[in-house]
């Protein structure tokens, strides 16, 4: 028996040695750079923390209470869904609507698919100095744009009502191009002959959309809304380059994770800034575990 | 029966009208939704050239400068450390895109071929990882970055992407479609585990390191959060972070501005240009692997 245990052991210790070196950077990496960091961050979330992270005073739950009775907070939160709802529909709604003129023989087709994927290359930070630049109010170009249809000038990137909106605008128009790109493989992977079955049967464009495109494309589309949620969920590039604290619309456009940033860098309290990313840690579970239960009703895995 | 036939064609002639008069406005749609996305880089490349006047000229509105002046080109190069900007975001890309593949290959060979006692656990992390929003893990970065006197440094930008959970998961899935036989064949052939790996398996999956590839070095060139923290040293910011200092210091001179914005992303947009198919099918291949 003991024999029999070396025997097979040898060659499988031979494996096992193996795949533990190669994990090894990985997961120690893993460990130190995350794993460690969470059970920090959460542990940090109960402390009252001076400069630089110093002077740790233990103060329980206190971080969580002053969160709860912070109305910048929970306008954060509101903020940061409202982007998300603005921004999610309309950039899927629109890649999909642009994927599926694509995905047929046209000219220029490739060209489109380019065109539509600079925007992803392009660094936020760039993108929305020139956005906040065509936003601008007094010499921008929406605004004389607009000015020529006789629409009179917006405050873009100052009105409270408005800014949101704008920032939505940008993250739609970086967002677009990529969730395409992903839709388009997705519907490529149909097979050709079930729109000419349909065809066959009399099917119209639109109705072959509705009953072959949309529903042998939910697993793609899924995985498409799936990322753009826990993306938009995590903004502040774009809001951190064009709402500075002093701007009248900072109130309403602060996301969760710019309050975070401010909290923990700006103002040193680190203590509440773990806990601001805790509360984000357990919205974007919530919203992580909802996609997926309600993902059996709708996606088609065939 | 010659009416019958007339209507046909006519018929005909009316679906074929209908379907060019569809493909035109097809052409319209895609073409404006073009325009949409080219129009800030166009605005942005304009507007550096002109002077503050013409950019803020609004009776007559200015679309293209009087003249192609270089002078805002030269003015922000010379305020501004751009080859160390440069060489900073170019060094931080490098680095995390070579370890990040060594790396994430060598765990996603183990997770997709090997069997091993805490497969399953060490797996778990990969994946916990991936669904925690990654604003979790900076401030404890940064103290730990901090603790080791390593901020201002290239180092210090690498430092949260020394490893890649995204791309051991990615990777795994493109070793895992491969044929059995291939180990089965090299084990016979006479090579171990880690030359099956690196000579057999890996080239196998260049597709999939291209798309990492891609993915990493975006990520890394776009990220603004962490530089902005870490590397708070004009010297050793990257493009993005040093763009956010400049907004705040020439606040309203969009010239200068603009012309920062320029500088600060025609070299990744000209790779794109070299390399659009390996990025925009690198990307979409990666899409159904995950």
């Amino acid at each position: 028996m003991a024999k029999a245990v070396n025997k097979v052991s040898k060659r499988t210790w031979n494996e096992w040695i193996w795949a533990w070196f190669l994990i090894a950077p990985t997961i120690i990496g893993l460990i130190v750079l995350n794993i460690i960091p969470i059970i920090r961050t959460a542990h940090m979330s109960l402390f009252k923390s001076g400069d630089f992270g110093r002077n740790h005073i233990f103060v329980g739950l206190d971080n969580y209470v002053r969160m709860v009775n912070d109305p910048q907070v929970w306008q954060a939160v509101v903020n940061t869904l409202v982007y998300t709802f603005l921004v999610v529909p309309v950039s899927i709604a629109l890649a999909m609507l642009i994927a599926v003129l694509l995905n047929r023989p046209l000219k220029g087709r490739s060209i489109y698919r380019t065109i539509y994927f600079i925007p992803m290359i392009a660094a936020p930070a760039a993108v929305t100095m020139v956005w906040r630049w065509l936003y601008n109010s007094n010499f921008g170009l929406i605004n004389y744009l607009l000015s020529l249809v006789g629409i009179p000038p917006v405050n873009w990137t100052t009105d409270p009502r408005i800014a949101i909106v704008s920032i939505a605008i940008i993250g739609i128009w970086s967002i677009v191009g990529y969730n395409m790109v992903l839709l388009l493989a997705g519907l490529q992977e149909i097979p050709r002959d079930y729109y000419e079955a349909s065809e066959i049967d009399g099917a119209g464009k639109v109705r072959q959309f509705f009953t072959i495109t949309l529903p042998l494309v939910t697993p793609t589309l899924f995985f498409v809304m799936v990322t753009t949620i826990i993306q938009s969920m995590q903004v502040f590039d774009v809001i951190y380059m064009m709402i500075d604290i002093t701007n009248p619309a900072y109130e309403k456009t602060v996301s969760l994770v710019y309050l975070f940033y401010n909290n923990s860098f700006k103002y040193s309290d680190k203590g509440y800034g773990s806990a601001i990313v805790m509360l984000l840690l357990a919205i974007i579970m919530v919203l992580t575990v909802i996609q997926i239960k309600v993902q059996k009703r709708w996606v088609n895995y065939g | 029966m010659g009416e019958r036939f007339v209507g046909k064609k006519k018929g005909r002639e009316a679906m074929k009208l209908r379907k060019r008069l569809s493909g035109v406005l097809i052409h319209l749609f895609l073409l404006s939704g073009a325009c949409t996305m080219i129009l800030p880089f166009v605005w942005m490349v304009l507007t550096s050239f002109k002077t503050v006047a013409e950019s803020t000229s609004m009776n007559p509105f200015v679309f293209f400068p009087s003249e192609w002046k270089w002078e805002h080109y030269v003015t922000v190069w010379k305020q501004n450390h751009f080859l160390r900007l440069y060489w900073n975001t170019f060094a931080m890309m490098a680095i995390r895109v070579f370890l990040g593949l060594l790396f994430s290959a060598m765990a996603a060979y183990a997770f997709a071929r090997l069997n091993f006692p805490g497969k399953n656990f060490f797996f778990g992390i990969v994946l916990f990882q991936m669904m925690v929003p990654t604003q979790i893990f900076i401030i404890p970065q940064y103290l730990m970055v901090d603790a080791i006197q390593m901020r201002n440094t290239i180092f210090a930008l690498v430092f949260p992407g020394l490893v890649s959970a995204f791309g051991t998961f990615l990777l795994r899935q493109f070793f895992m479609v491969l044929p059995k036989e291939l180990e089965e064949a090299a084990k016979l052939d006479g090579c171990n585990i880690g030359q099956t790996f690196l000579y057999v398996m890996l080239p196998l999956v260049r597709s999939g390191l291209v798309a990492l590839g891609i993915f990493t070095a975006l990520f890394a060139f776009k990220d603004l959060m962490w530089p902005l923290i870490v590397n708070t040293s004009a010297d050793a910011a990257t493009l993005s972070s040093a763009l956010a200092k400049i907004q705040s210091a020439y606040s309203v001179h969009y010239p200068e501005l603009m012309t920062a914005a320029v500088l600060a992303i025609w070299p990744m947009m000209l790779v794109f240009f070299l390399f659009q198919r390996q990025f925009v099918e690198g990307i979409s291949t990666s899409g159904g692997k995950l």
